[in-house]
């Protein structure tokens, strides 16, 4: 299955959001992920189910005043 | 609430840090361009007393950069003398066994058409005693309406009312509300406040939160000087009372009022202190020096001459030819006035008085043409 | 020195400090370090997949120090809400600088999106320091949006100026209920000193020392002049102007003497 990871085409096997973050091997910590531009909490990330051409969007800390 | 502020600001403490002020404490603050309620009280100590003639220099400067040359002139009316209160020091005490009068709808106006024809007054300051049962807030929302046809910028001074019936009587074209604190010894109030509900001080020294919340124009402060030996504490604290309603209630503007009493006055009570000429001089520059834009109101309880003087040094809103009680202007001409007018002059006395000592009296000032909310 | 509280939260330390511009996550650290911070400003960014590169966090986050996201990059306030979500998510905060600037060119504060942003943030449960325009009115509309402190500009951001502000700054201090922290605009440790003088709670900085020709030291220049600033306000200022003495002749108060 095709989806987008910031702005990126990634072609995964992760049906469910943590496991795509193990897949790209992501921290756990000190990062926030989105799905179609709604911030999906950690504890949700099991159920949160990926489907094709799903965008995903992952931030973390950056320098900035 | 500013009761619950009042209670962390020792008056015992406050008291004691006037009286520390040293001349340095004023040179201070004199030479600060915006002071707090520290400097204001080295404006009123008896350390100030030397710098006189520089506050009353730096008063002129700050009044005429904000105001110009210009008083704004007002009139009370006096509606009732009824009142349920027993304030000690008021003629309209409860016990005293005085003709009571509640204007009727009819005499009201032919009062609000005697004063047209004294002067071109569109400043009406509408007074009662509190007796809510038969002058309460249908009453005042009445009169207000009434004077609608008169006069432009309305005020009361009553009774201190819930928030919302200080929005019902904006919406009746009320524009201003003015409420003497009287004292802020809470320890003392209930001397000279024994009974009704003018005893409760938390109630009273709310009100001004109330009309805030309520979004009143402009909200008017007194102090009676007379109450307490220690009147500089007194103004300081309305000092802070005042900072304080700035902060919370920043779209108001603000007055204050030092009125004295005198010592014949209303012959029972007499004042506990007396302050001189001088001392109301240096408390009037104090307050200009410390707010700059906020507006310092003499009625006709100080003399004539005294009044011209400070009109050209930080007074900026006067009252003329005022009769203190109800129905003064026309129907009952003779009747008991609630405290002696000193300045007996006629408003066209004062007018040319004032242009004399080269200020313009502005009859008005203010309007409501964009307040959507008012004259529903 | 009094304690600055913010939130319900004490801080002993005046100076907040901003982690962009610093030639290395090592010097950063130190620069903190050295201006003994207990607030420092975080911005986001997207993960790149392939670079594995160092993690700012483990440079930033220490006992002791208020992690502040800032919600830069967002350009209204929908944007802002969302942003804040990810932070609050990715660093475990509900402390957010909200920063709204749709223009790219000065970054200047969007008034209208910020405050409505306050609004909703605050709903939503965050502690919201935002970044504002030196204009009193609309620093009382924040303060009762419910915003946690106010962050007046002194002068653009990133131009060193100082405070430009300085007549806008001295009204929004008088008339504030919630700290005031002087952000942007601080351009040397004198103009952070000249703030706290005035009665600033407390300023950010952030290019003054990321750009200095040692930002450790200039890190420890800042404290102390946060510090002097903030001391010689709670002494009250001496001020001695030279007219102010007490005179013979009184041609406006002689009618007293009467």
């Amino acid at each position: 299955m095709k989806i987008w990871v910031n702005s990126k085409e990634v072609e995964t096997a992760a049906v469910s959001l943590a496991s795509l973050v193990e897949e790209l091997s992501l921290p756990t910590q000190g990062i926030a992920v989105a799905v179609e531009n709604r911030m999906v909490p950690r504890t949700q990330w099991e159920a949160c189910a990926l489907s094709e051409g799903m965008r995903v969007v992952v931030v973390k800390a950056a320098c900035g005043g | 609430m500013f009761s619950e502020e009042l209670e962390k600001i020792s008056w015992d403490e406050t008291t004691e840090r006037i009286n520390a002020k040293t001349d340095a404490d004023v040179r201070r603050a004199l030479a600060k361009e915006h002071c707090d309620v520290d400097d204001f009280m080295a404006l009123v100590s008896p350390a100030a007393a030397p710098y006189l003639e520089t506050m009353a220099r730096l008063s002129r400067k700050y009044t005429e950069e904000r105001f110009g040359r210009t008083i704004s002139m007002f009139i009370p009316l006096y509606l009732t003398n009824s009142c349920t209160n027993s304030c000690v020091y008021c003629g309209f005490h409860v016990s005293n066994p005085m003709r009571r009068t509640i204007l009727t709808e009819e005499e009201t106006v032919n009062e609000y058409k005697a004063i047209k024809k004294l002067a071109p007054f569109e400043n009406l300051l509408i007074v009662t005693g509190e007796n809510p049962a038969k002058a309460g807030v249908p009453y005042l929302a009445r009169a207000l309406d009434l004077a609608k046809p008169y006069f432009s910028n309305l005020k009361i001074e009553v009774m201190p009312l819930k928030a919302e019936e200080y929005a019902e009587l904006k919406a009746h074209g009320m524009n201003g509300v003015i409420c003497f604190q009287e004292t802020y010894n809470r320890a003392h109030y209930n001397i000279y406040h024994p009974r009704g509900m003018k005893s409760k001080f938390e109630w009273r020294v709310d009100g001004f939160d109330r009309m805030g919340q309520a979004g009143v124009h402009s909200i008017g402060m007194g102090v009676l000087i007379g109450l307490e030996k220690e009147w500089r504490t007194d103004i300081t604290m309305m000092a802070f009372h005042l900072r304080y309603l700035q902060k919370h209630y920043w779209r108001t503007k603000y007055s204050v009022n030092f009125p004295r009493m005198r010592p014949s006055e209303n012959g029972g009570f007499q004042p506990n202190v007396v302050m001189s000429d001088r001392e109301l001089a240096q408390v009037t520059f104090a307050m200009r020096i410390f707010d700059h834009d906020v507006d310092i109101s003499y009625s006709t309880r100080e003399s004539a001459a005294f009044r011209d003087h400070m009109a050209t040094l930080g007074v900026t809103t006067m009252s003329a030819e005022s009769k203190t009680e109800p129905g003064g202007y026309f129907t009952y001409p003779q009747a008991l006035e609630q405290f002696h007018v000193s300045d007996e002059r006629t408003a066209a006395e004062v007018e040319a008085a004032l242009r004399r000592v080269g200020r313009e009296p502005v009859w008005k000032d203010w309007d409501a043409s964009f307040d959507l909310k008012s004259y529903a | 020195m009094e304690k600055l509280v913010i939130a319900g939260r004490e801080f002993s330390s005046r100076l907040f400090l901003g982690t962009g511009k610093f030639n290395s996550n090592e010097l950063m650290a130190k620069a903190i370090e050295a201006s003994g911070t207990e607030m420092v400003t975080v911005a986001m960014k997207r993960v790149e997949l392939e670079d594995k590169e160092d993690d700012l966090l483990a440079h930033v986050a220490r006992p002791g120090i208020q992690l502040l996201p800032n919600t830069s990059g967002v350009r209204n306030a929908e944007e802002a809400v969302f942003a804040a979500q990810m932070a609050r998510e990715a660093f475990g905060t509900n402390w957010l600088k909200l920063e709204i600037h749709p223009d790219p060119r000065y970054l200047l504060p969007d008034s209208t999106e910020t405050l409505k942003a306050t609004e909703e943030l605050v709903k939503l449960g965050f502690v919201v320091l935002p970044y504002c325009q030196a204009d009193p009115t609309l620093c009382k509309h924040l303060e009762e949006a419910g915003a946690a402190t106010v962050m007046p500009l002194g002068a653009p951001i990133g131009t060193n100026k100082g405070l430009q502000t300085r007549d806008f700054l001295r009204i929004i201090i008088e008339q504030a209920n919630v700290p005031v922290v002087v952000d942007a605009g601080i351009g040397a440790p004198s103009h952070a000193a000249e703030a706290m003088e005035m009665g600033a709670s407390a300023c950010l900085v952030n290019t003054a020392i990321a750009v200095a020709g040692d930002p450790v030291a200039m890190a420890a220049a800042f404290k102390q002049a946060v510090e002097a600033g903030r001391m010689a306000y709670e002494a009250g200022l001496g001020l001695q102007a030279a007219s102010m003495v007490a005179e013979a002749s009184s041609p406006l108060t002689a009618f007293l003497n009467e």
